[in-house]
C-alpha cells in the first residue's frame, strides 16, 4: 500500500521539482528572485542543487523564455518560473512566435522540452496586473500544451510529467491553491495531460471547472446535493490537449453543461468548451449552455470589488438551480 | 589590419568558396523567385557573405549558431546544404523544414543552427539558451548569435546582452550591421554610429569590423570564440556591411539611391575585394580559383534541380508534429 502525506499545493510543485532534478541532472530551475522564493515554492532549492541549476535571473521575462527554448533545443530540460502568469505578456514573442512553433516549423528537427510554470489568479487584492488568469489567451495558440491543475495530486502528477514531456508545457499553478492542502502518495507517480478527473460524480448537471474553481463547484454540488440536485463536476486538468471525449459523454448523461472559471468570460476556457459540446453534442442538451467567469473587466484592487469579479459557491450553486428552473 | 600571411592555404581558399557559394546562391534564389519558383518572402544576403563566411569559420563543427530572417548566409556558411536549402525555399518536402519553414525558418540542427527566426531580434534571446546549456552541460560548445542593426533596438537584445554578460555565457553576439533596418536608416533608427559601443552598457567587450573583409572578421570572432570558450563570457561585434538587394525581393528600395547601391557593389564587394587579396597578397593563381568557381555553380545548378525534382508536402500530413 503506498502510504498518502497531507501536503500543501506549494509543496506538491516543490517536490516534483526536487525529485525531477535528482532524476535526471538535465533539469534545470530559472527565474526571478528563485532564491527568496515569492510564493515559496522555490526556497532552499539553490543551496539543495547549487547555482547552477536553480538560476536567479534579471526582471528580463524575455531573455529568461528565450534562455529556456534554446537550452531546450540543446539537450536539456529547463523549467522557467514567471513571477505572476502577468508577466507572461513581457515575454509573448518567444512563447507564441518561437516555443510554439519551433518543432513544426522545423518539421519535428527540433524539440522544445521546456515548462514555463506561472502562478495566476485572483483573491490576494494584487488588483489588475498581478491577479490575471490568462489561460484561455494561450488555447488559441496552436503547440503550447497548457496544464491547469486544482489539487497538490493533480498539480504534482502533472508537473512531473510536464517536465518529462519533448514538448513545451505552460503550467498555470493558482496562487490560492499553493495554500490548499491535498493528499499525495509518497512515491513516484505522473498523471497524463489530456485526460479530465471526473472530480464528483452526478446525474443532473455537468459543471466544467478549473483552477481554483473546481473547489467552488465541488462545494456548491455539496450544497445543491442537500436539495436532492446531483451535481457532475469535471476538471479538463489540461486545457491543450483538452479531453473532450469525458466532457460529451457527461453531457449526454446529464442533459446540461455549466462551464466555471476565473479569467474573463468573454473568449473564454468555457466558450471554447461551450462551442464544442454545441457541435457535437447539442442534441443531447435540454436546456442552454451556461457559462459562469470572471467579469469582463480589469482586476480590482478593493477586496469587496474583488470579491464580486468571480463566481462562488454560492453563485454557481443559484446558477444551477436556475438552469434546473 | 596585419595581414596573416602564414594563413594555411586551404583555409583560405575554404573562405572564398563560403563566400561564393552564398553568393551564387542567393542570386540563383533571386533568379528562381522571379521565375516563380519559390512562394512568400526572400531575404537575401548578398553583399554580407563576409560576416557568415568569416565568423562561421572561427567556429568549431559541433558549436550553435542564431540566426535570423536573412539567414541563408548563416546556414551556408555553418555548413548546411545548399540543395536541402534550395528546396526548402521550394516548398518542397526534401527542403530541411519539409517545406513548414521557407526563408524565414530555415535551418539544420544538425550542423548547429537554432534556425532562422522571422521576428527580429527574437533569435538573440534563443542563442542565449544554447550557451547556457553548454554551460551546464559542460561541453565547451560556443554559440554565435548573428542578428541585424535593427534587431540592436529591440528589447529582447537588452535583456539577451544583459543575461549574457551577468553569466558569462560563451555567446560571441555579431551584429551584421547593414546600415538599413528595413527601410530606415541607420541615422534615424539610432543616435549612434557604432552599434558596438553598446557593449559597455552591458560590462563586456564589443568591437567594430569591416564586415567586407573576411579576414578581419575571422580574426576579431576567433578571439571572442576563444574568450568564451575560456569562460571569459561574451563579446559584441559589430561588422558593418551591405546588402546589395533590398530588405526582401521586390522592395521598392525607396530609402537609399542605385549610386549608392552601385559604389558597394563596386568598390566593397567581399568577393571581389577578398578574390584581389588572395591573387595579390597570398599569390593564389587564378587557376586555383576557377575550379572552385565551377564546382560550385554546378552546385547550385544541380540545388536548383533537385528542388525542382522534389516533391510537394502531401496536404495530408499538415498536421505532422502538432502535438497541442
Amino acid at each position: 500500500m503506498t502510504e498518502m502525506k497531507l501536503i500543501t499545493g506549494k509543496d506538491a510543485i516543490r517536490s516534483a521539482l526536487i525529485e525531477e532534478m535528482q532524476r535526471d541532472p538535465t533539469v534545470f530551475l530559472l527565474g526571478e528572485d528563485l532564491e527568496q522564493a515569492t510564493f515559496g515554492v522555490t526556497e532552499g532549492l539553490r543551496e539543495k542543487f547549487g547555482p547552477e541549476r536553480v538560476r536567479n535571473t534579471p526582471i528580463s521575462e524575455n531573455a529568461i523564455v528565450g534562455a529556456a527554448i534554446g537550452a531546450a533545443l540543446t539537450g536539456t530540460r529547463p523549467v522557467a518560473e514567471i513571477m505572476f502568469a502577468d508577466f507572461l505578456m513581457d515575454a509573448m514573442d518567444p512563447i507564441v512566435n518561437t516555443m510554439a512553433k519551433a518543432r513544426f516549423m522545423t518539421a519535428g528537427q527540433a524539440k522544445v522540452p521546456m515548462v514555463i510554470r506561472t502562478p495566476s489568479g485572483a483573491g490576494l487584492s494584487a488588483a489588475a496586473q498581478h491577479s490575471q488568469s490568462p489561460e484561455a489567451l494561450f488555447m488559441h495558440i496552436p503547440g503550447i500544451k497548457i496544464a491547469v491543475p486544482s489539487t497538490p495530486y493533480d498539480m504534482k502528477g502533472l508537473l512531473k510529467t510536464a517536465i518529462r514531456s519533448d514538448d513545451p508545457v505552460l503550467f498555470f499553478e493558482h496562487k490560492m491553491l499553493y495554500y490548499e492542502g491535498g493528499e499525495v502518495p509518497d512515491k513516484d507517480y505522473t498523471l497524463p495531460f489530456g485526460r479530465a478527473d471526473v472530480k464528483r460524480q452526478g446525474k443532473d448537471v455537468t459543471i466544467v471547472a478549473v483552477l481554483a474553481m473546481v473547489k467552488k463547484a465541488l462545494m456548491a454540488a455539496d450544497m445543491l446535493a442537500g436539495d436532492g440536485i446531483e451535481v457532475e463536476v469535471i476538471d479538463p486538468m489540461t486545457l491543450n490537449p483538452l479531453d473532450m471525449a469525458t466532457i460529451i459523454s457527461s453531457v449526454r448523461k446529464t442533459k446540461r453543461l455549466m462551464t466555471v472559471e476565473e479569467g474573463a468570460r468573454t473568449g473564454g476556457i468555457g466558450a471554447e468548451i461551450a462551442a464544442r459540446v454545441a457541435e457535437e453534442a447539442l442534441d443531447y442538451l435540454d436546456t442552454p449552455i451556461m457559462r459562469l467567469g470572471g467579469k469582463d473587466t480589469p482586476i480590482p484592487f478593493s477586496p469587496v470589488l474583488e470579491e464580486v469579479m468571480y463566481p462562488t459557491e454560492d453563485t454557481i450553486a443559484s446558477a444551477v438551480k436556475q438552469m434546473l428552473g | 589590419m596585419k595581414k596573416e600571411v602564414t594563413m594555411d592555404k586551404a583555409f583560405l581558399l575554404g573562405l572564398y568558396e563560403t563566400m561564393f557559394r552564398i553568393r551564387t546562391f542567393e542570386e540563383e534564389v533571386m533568379v528562381q523567385f522571379m521565375d516563380g519558383n519559390i512562394p512568400g518572402f526572400i531575404h537575401l544576403a548578398s553583399g554580407q557573405e563576409a560576416v557568415s563566411a568569416g565568423a562561421c569559420a572561427a567556429l568549431q563543427k559541433d558549436d550553435y549558431i542564431g540566426s535570423t530572417h536573412r539567414g541563408h548566409a548563416n546556414l551556408i556558411a555553418k555548413g548546411g546544404r545548399t540543395d536541402r536549402m534550395m528546396a526548402e525555399l521550394f516548398a518542397r518536402e526534401t527542403g530541411y523544414c519539409k517545406g513548414r519553414g521557407g526563408c524565414l525558418h530555415i535551418t539544420d540542427m544538425r550542423v548547429g543552427s537554432l534556425g532562422a527566426n522571422g521576428i527580429v531580434g527574437a533569435g538573440i534571446v534563443v542563442a542565449n539558451g544554447a550557451a547556457l546549456s553548454s554551460k551546464i552541460l559542460k561541453n565547451k560548445r560556443v554559440t554565435l548569435s548573428f542578428f541585424g542593426d535593427g534587431a540592436a533596438n529591440q528589447g529582447k537584445f537588452h535583456e539577451a546582452l544583459n543575461l549574457a554578460a551577468v553569466w558569462a555565457l560563451p555567446i560571441v553576439f555579431i551584429c551584421e550591421n547593414n546600415l538599413y533596418g528595413e527601410a530606415t536608416p541607420q541615422s534615424e533608427h539610432m543616435k549612434i554610429k557604432d552599434i558596438a559601443v553598446r557593449a559597455q552598457a552591458y560590462g563586456i567587450p564589443g568591437a567594430c569590423v569591416d564586415g567586407q573583409d573576411v579576414l578581419s572578421v575571422y580574426d576579431e570572432v576567433s578571439k571572442a570564440v576563444k574568450a568564451a570558450r575560456e569562460d571569459r563570457g561574451p563579446t559584441l561585434i559589430e561588422a558593418k556591411t551591405y546588402r546589395f538587394h533590398g530588405h526582401h525581393i521586390g522592395d521598392p528600395e525607396t530609402y537609399r539611391t542605385k549610386e549608392e547601391v552601385d559604389e558597394w557593389m563596386e568598390k566593397r564587394d567581399p568577393i571581389k575585394l577578398f578574390k584581389a587579396k588572395l591573387l595579390k597578397e597570398f599569390k593564389v593563381a587564378g587557376s586555383e580559383l576557377d575550379p572552385i568557381e565551377a564546382r560550385i555553380l554546378k552546385e547550385i545548378k544541380d540545388a536548383v534541380a533537385f528542388a525542382n525534382q522534389s516533391d510537394r508536402p502531401d496536404p495530408g500530413t499538415l498536421m505532422e508534429n502538432v502535438y497541442a
